[in-house]
C-alpha cells in the first residue's frame, strides 16, 4: 500500500518532459521545455482532451483521478491561463453520471472559462441532447475573440455517415456539413488577414488515417476560408497522442488524452486504447497542452506536458 | 394430374424441406444469426436471412460498440463488451447498418 502511494507520487512529480514548438513563418522548432522562451505580453491557454469519463478498463481503471490530475497540473502553472478548452470525448458513453461527474472536476480548474466541443463518445446516444443540455445549445459551433486572437470551435462528430464498406457510399469521417461550414464562411469574412486563427474540434481536421476514419470530410473547404489568414493554427483531440503537421500558413496539433493512449496509425490492427501499458508508464502517455500566444512575434508556442 | 414425375418432384422437395427445417433448428443452436462485433469489425459483415428471423449483435470488444441501421429503423444503442441486442426482421429487403461511434464499421442483413 506504501508502496503504491510513493509510486503514485513520483508518478505525480512534474517531470518537464514536454517540449516547446513554436511556428515562425510556417517552421516549426523545438525547445526544451526548460529552454522555453520567456513571454513578455500576451496570454496563454490549456486545451485538455478525451476525459472519456466512466471507461473504467485497462490501462485506465480510474480516468476520473487523471483528469483531476490534469486540472490540478493546469492549476499549478506558473501563470493561470486565460480560459482552458476541452476537445471534446468528455466522457466515455454519454451518460448524465458521466457528464455530472466530469462537469464536477472540469469546476476545480482555476480558469475564467471551459471552452467545449463535443466527441463522438458525448452525442452518438441521443444527438448530443445531453451534452447541448450542460455544455451550451445547439449548434454549438462558435467563435470568440481574445486579446486580439480569433477562436473557432467546430463540431464534426454529428450525423456521421458510415463508411464506404458493403457499398454504403459514405468516408466514415468526421463532418462538419454545409451548415456550420455556411456559418465559418461568414464567421470570417469581416476579420483583417493578420488575425490569428486558433481552430479546434474532436476530430482532426486533416487526415491523418482514412483506415480508422481519423480525418474530417470538408475540411478542406473549411480550411479554404481561412487561406488567407497569416497564421492559422488548429487543435484537436481524438487520436490520443502528440501528432504535428504544418501546411503553408496552417499548423495542426492533436492533443494527448487525460485517459488512455492509442496506438500510432498503422501501427496497430484497429484503433481503441493501447492496454499494455505498465501502471508506472501510463502518466507519461496522458497529459495536457499549455498554448501561449506573444502578441508581437506573432507565432503560439505550443507545449506539450505529460501528466507524469 | 398426379404423374409419376411430378409425384417424385414433390416427394423430392419435401425432404428436401424437412433436411432444411431440422438443419435450420441445429443451426440455430449454433447462434447462426449471430454477428459478432470483435477487432472493429461486424462478422459476418453480411448476413443474409429468410424473413421472421432474429439477428443477435455481439460485443466481443473491450471498445463500446454499436449496429444502427443507416436509415435508423433499428439501432442497439451502447454495447459494451460482451452486451447482446437482437432484432426481428419481417420485412425482405437489405438492412445497412453500422456503427455509430466507429463509423468505418459498417455491415449489412440481407432479409428474403
Amino acid at each position: 500500500m506504501e508502496q503504491d502511494r510513493r509510486n503514485f507520487l513520483k508518478c505525480m512529480a512534474w517531470a518537464g518532459t514536454g517540449l516547446v514548438w513554436a511556428m515562425n513563418g510556417g517552421v516549426l522548432s523545438s525547445h526544451e521545455l526548460l529552454a522555453a522562451p520567456k513571454r513578455k505580453n500576451g496570454f496563454n491557454f490549456v486545451q485538455i482532451s478525451d476525459s472519456h469519463i466512466g471507461f473504467n478498463k485497462d490501462p485506465n481503471h480510474d480516468v476520473s483521478k487523471t483528469l483531476q490530475e490534469a486540472v490540478d497540473k493546469i492549476n499549478a502553472l506558473d501563470e493561470k491561463p486565460a480560459f482552458v478548452i476541452h476537445t471534446g470525448d468528455i466522457t466515455h458513453l454519454a451518460t448524465a453520471e458521466q457528464f455530472d461527474t466530469a462537469a464536477q472536476i472540469m469546476k476545480s480548474a482555476k480558469a475564467e472559462q471551459v471552452y467545449y466541443v463535443p466527441g463522438e463518445h458525448d452525442v452518438f446516444t441521443d444527438d448530443g441532447k445531453l451534452y447541448f443540455e450542460r455544455f451550451g445549445g445547439g449548434p454549438g459551433w462558435r467563435s470568440f475573440d481574445y486579446n486580439g486572437v480569433h477562436f473557432i470551435g467546430l463540431i464534426n462528430v454529428l450525423n456521421l455517415k458510415q463508411g464506404s464498406g458493403t457499398g454504403l457510399g459514405g468516408s466514415g469521417l468526421g463532418q462538419l456539413g454545409q451548415e456550420q461550414l455556411a456559418w465559418l464562411q461568414k464567421d470570417v469574412q469581416g476579420l483583417s488577414s493578420s488575425t490569428p486563427i486558433v481552430v479546434f474540434a474532436h476530430i482532426p481536421l486533416w487526415t491523418i488515417s482514412l483506415e480508422w476514419g481519423w480525418g474530417t470530410d470538408e475540411s478542406a473547404q473549411a480550411l479554404s476560408y481561412l487561406k488567407r489568414f497569416g497564421s492559422v493554427s488548429v487543435l484537436d483531440g481524438h487520436v490520443h497522442q502528440v501528432l504535428r503537421k504544418v501546411e503553408g500558413n496552417v499548423s495542426f496539433h492533436t492533443a494527448r488524452s487525460t485517459a488512455y493512449p492509442q496506438p500510432a496509425p498503422g501501427t496497430a490492427p484497429a484503433p481503441g486504447p493501447i492496454k499494455d501499458v505498465a501502471a508506472d508508464k501510463l502518466r507519461s502517455t496522458l497529459g495536457v497542452t499549455d498554448v501561449s500566444y506573444v502578441a508581437k512575434a506573432g507565432p503560439l508556442a505550443v507545449v506539450d506536458e505529460a501528466l507524469g | 394430374m398426379l404423374t409419376k414425375r411430378n409425384f417424385l418432384l414433390a416427394f423430392t422437395l419435401i425432404v428436401a424441406g424437412v433436411v432444411l427445417a431440422v438443419y435450420g433448428q441445429g443451426a440455430a443452436k449454433q447462434q447462426e444469426n449471430e454477428i459478432v462485433i470483435q477487432n472493429f469489425a461486424f462478422e459476418p459483415a453480411t448476413l443474409t436471412v429468410k424473413v421472421g428471423t432474429k439477428v443477435s449483435w455481439i460485443n466481443r470488444d473491450d471498445e463500446p460498440h454499436t449496429a444502427t441501421a443507416t436509415d435508423k429503423r433499428f439501432n442497439s444503442k451502447t454495447l459494451e463488451n460482451g452486451d447482446r441486442f437482437t432484432t426481428e426482421f419481417n420485412q425482405p429487403g437489405i438492412y445497412k447498418y453500422y456503427c455509430a461511434l466507429h463509423p468505418k464499421m459498417t455491415g449489412q442483413v440481407i432479409v428474403k
